[in-house]
């Protein structure tokens, strides 16, 4: 797949986020497009994942710690074929395995997550299974950076470097807000890449953002008996203006108006990521 | 640091259970131990997680036998449970031992959504539970546990009696499909149960028949109640004892049939009197539209008496002693009803 055909899709995907949550009446708005492209390239460039490998105990894990963005999950599964992309239409109704937080019963989706800072702790267990069974898969999971405030997550992180979990990546959805606003008005979690570092791990950053960067930061080889961090330096609400950057659009639900302003400007990247491509 | 541990049996008590023939065993810490290495052997699949607590779960031989299957994770309990579940999402059997009081505060969370939830297959181990602990004090008691489990769905809850169910209850953990939490103590347990015993998750053992009065318990105060049935039996009061060994899902069938066949019930555990086996047996019963004379013997709500785990039973009327006298006393009250 190429950068042009992976970009379409992340505006696809801002579209389908934008769409189900204003259908469902609830759901993540601000942190889903925050982490959209970092789904984007895990699952069409890096995970080996399909619908055929559910059940295989060499497939990677990916582990999504910030549950609350989950309706971005949801369409990039969608997307893969994990399941038919109409059930999606059931988001938060009665009886629907499409749950505000990931869940099992949704196929693709590993661990049923939702409270922060267990995503983690989960994936420092699945790693170090990995290497119990000598098996070569990747372990991944998404951390919001508000949820860093968790101490289990640097419980997890001791233990990660302590095993030399070189399998195991997780990558930091670095928006710099949280419900409340700036996490460094919240309580201040910066230099969060020199904490990774004197916990004793591989620390890159990136533009979270950029498919091509992401795809190269994702795909290098680790760094021998190091877990990896992967800052993606992101913007909360990126791709729809009014949205950007404001920490109301966290759990903020588009109305009819807002949801047609949002994706004449998503329609309009389509056309200027055509125009780029020519 | 640990506190010197009187025993749990006055010698009247230890004389009762020489005239039955009954055995002093082992720490149920240490039957689980050994199980749990014995399997462990046999399956590399299976592993213990350990919080600093590979000395306090008697596992220092198992991590010496078996390196690969043990993993410390150091104090931090709720990493110990997210591992553990970890662990078991990509196909280990895990089992978090850690004492219960931590296990069960600090990470129920982990346990509720980790493990319950997300439905792995791993155990956790409280060990030291109830008031094991003792003269350490209130940080160290699990007084919570039964009662938080029993509201967490996607869980069984297993209290062992003696040896012989702790054996069965690792095994049953072992090969459980779904999460199960094993509750024990640390004090030497006498041996309930005879060669042709059975143990089977979700059923009472009825150690003793009776139809005077139903002493319904789980955990290490079962042994009380078997001793304090035998007491009342020289006096020509025939007591039934049910070693409810599963806490959940429980024997309803049991605790009704005890319901009705005895003149009185009484529910015992080393727990907190709120939320744990009594008022489960009091929901049935009522359920059932039964209404027996009926107590529930355990901690009650106050800030737990200073002292051993000895003395704390002894206060609390956990010993064969206190039991036998609540059994006279309810009994008493119920003839005077009549
Ligand atoms: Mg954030």
């Amino acid at each position: 797949m190429t950068d042009h055909e992976l970009r379409l899709k992340s505006i696809r995907y801002r579209r389908d986020v934008l769409r189900s949550i204003a259908r469902a009446g609830a759901g993540h708005t601000g942190g889903s497009l925050s982490c959209v492209d970092i789904l984007n390239v895990l699952y069409n460039r890096v995970l080996r994942v399909s619908p055929q490998t559910l059940e295989d105990p060499l497939r990677d894990r990916y582990v999504q710690s910030k549950g609350h963005s989950v309706e971005a999950l949801y369409v990039v599964l969608a997307d893969r074929g994990f399941f038919p992309a109409a059930q999606l239409e059931t988001l938060c109704q009665y009886r629907s395995p499409f749950v505000g937080h990931p869940t099992r019963k949704v196929p693709g989706i590993e661990m049923n997550t939702g409270a922060l800072g267990h995503g983690l702790p989960i994936c420092v267990g699945m790693a170090l299974a990995g290497k119990l069974d000598d098996a070569p898969y990747r372990v991944f999971t998404l951390l919001g950076d508000g949820e860093l405030a968790e101490g289990s997550n640097w419980e997890a992180a001791m233990a990660a470097a302590h095993y030399k979990l070189d399998n195991l990546t997780a990558i930091l959805d670095h928006n710099t807000l949280q419900i409340t606003g700036h996490t460094r008005d919240v309580c201040c979690n910066e230099p969060v890449d020199e904490k990774f570092l004197s916990f004793g791990w591989a620390v890159r950053m990136v533009d979270g953002h950029d498919l091509a960067a992401l795809t190269e930061v994702l795909q290098a080889p680790a760094e021998p008996g190091k877990p990896t961090c992967i800052i993606a330096n992101t913007i909360k609400g990126r791709g729809v203006s009014f949205m950007e950057n404001v920490a109301k659009w966290h759990h903020g639900v588009p109305s009819d108006a807002e949801l047609e302003l949002a994706l004449a400007e998503l329609e309009q990247a389509v056309g200027e990521q055509a125009e780029a491509q020519a | 640091m640990s506190a010197p541990a009187p025993s749990m049996f006055s010698p009247d008590a230890r004389a009762t259970a020489e005239r039955l023939g009954l055995s002093l065993g082992k720490p149920n810490l240490e039957a689980f131990a050994e199980t749990l290495l014995e399997l462990a052997r046999h399956d590399r699949n299976i592993v213990a997680v350990t919080s600093d607590s590979r000395g306090s779960g008697k596992l220092v031989p198992f991590g010496q036998a078996l390196p690969r299957q043990l993993i410390e994770v150091g104090i931090a309990e709720q990493n110990l449970v997210g591992i553990s579940a970890g662990l078991a999402a990509a196909g280990k059997k895990s089992f978090a031992v850690s004492p219960a009081c931590f296990l069960t505060a600090r990470a129920l969370e982990q346990i509720k959504n980790d493990v319950c939830y997300s439905d792995v297959r791993a155990v956790m181990v409280g060990i030291s539970a109830g008031v094991s602990y003792g003269a350490l004090g209130s940080t160290h008691h699990s007084l919570h546990d039964l009662a938080a489990l029993r509201a967490i769905h996607n869980i069984t809850v297993l209290a062992p009696a003696d040896n012989f169910e702790t054996r069965e209850a690792v095994r049953a953990a072992a090969h459980a499909e779904h999460p199960v939490y094993l509750r024990f103590g640390k004090a030497p347990m006498y041996g309930l149960h005879g060669p042709d015993a059975e143990f089977k998750i979700g059923r009472a053992v009825t150690l003793r028949d009776g139809d005077d009065l139903a002493f319904i318990a789980t955990g290490e105060t079962v042994v009380h109640s078997v001793l304090a049935a035998a007491k009342l039996a020289e006096d020509g009061m025939n007591c039934r004892v049910l070693s409810m060994h599963t806490v959940k899902p429980l024997d309803v069938q049991a605790v009704i049939k005890a319901a009705k066949e005895c003149r009185a019930v009484i529910t015992v555990e080393e727990h907190s009197v709120h939320g744990g086996l009594g008022e489960a047996c009091a929901a049935i019963i009522l359920h059932a539209g039964l209404s027996p004379p009926f107590r529930i013997i355990g901690i009650p709500d106050e800030e737990t008496v200073t002292g051993s785990q000895a003395d704390i039973f002894r206060h609390y009327g956990m010993t064969m002693e206190g039991l036998a006298a609540a059994a006279r006393d309810i009994l008493r009250r119920a003839e005077v009803a009549v």
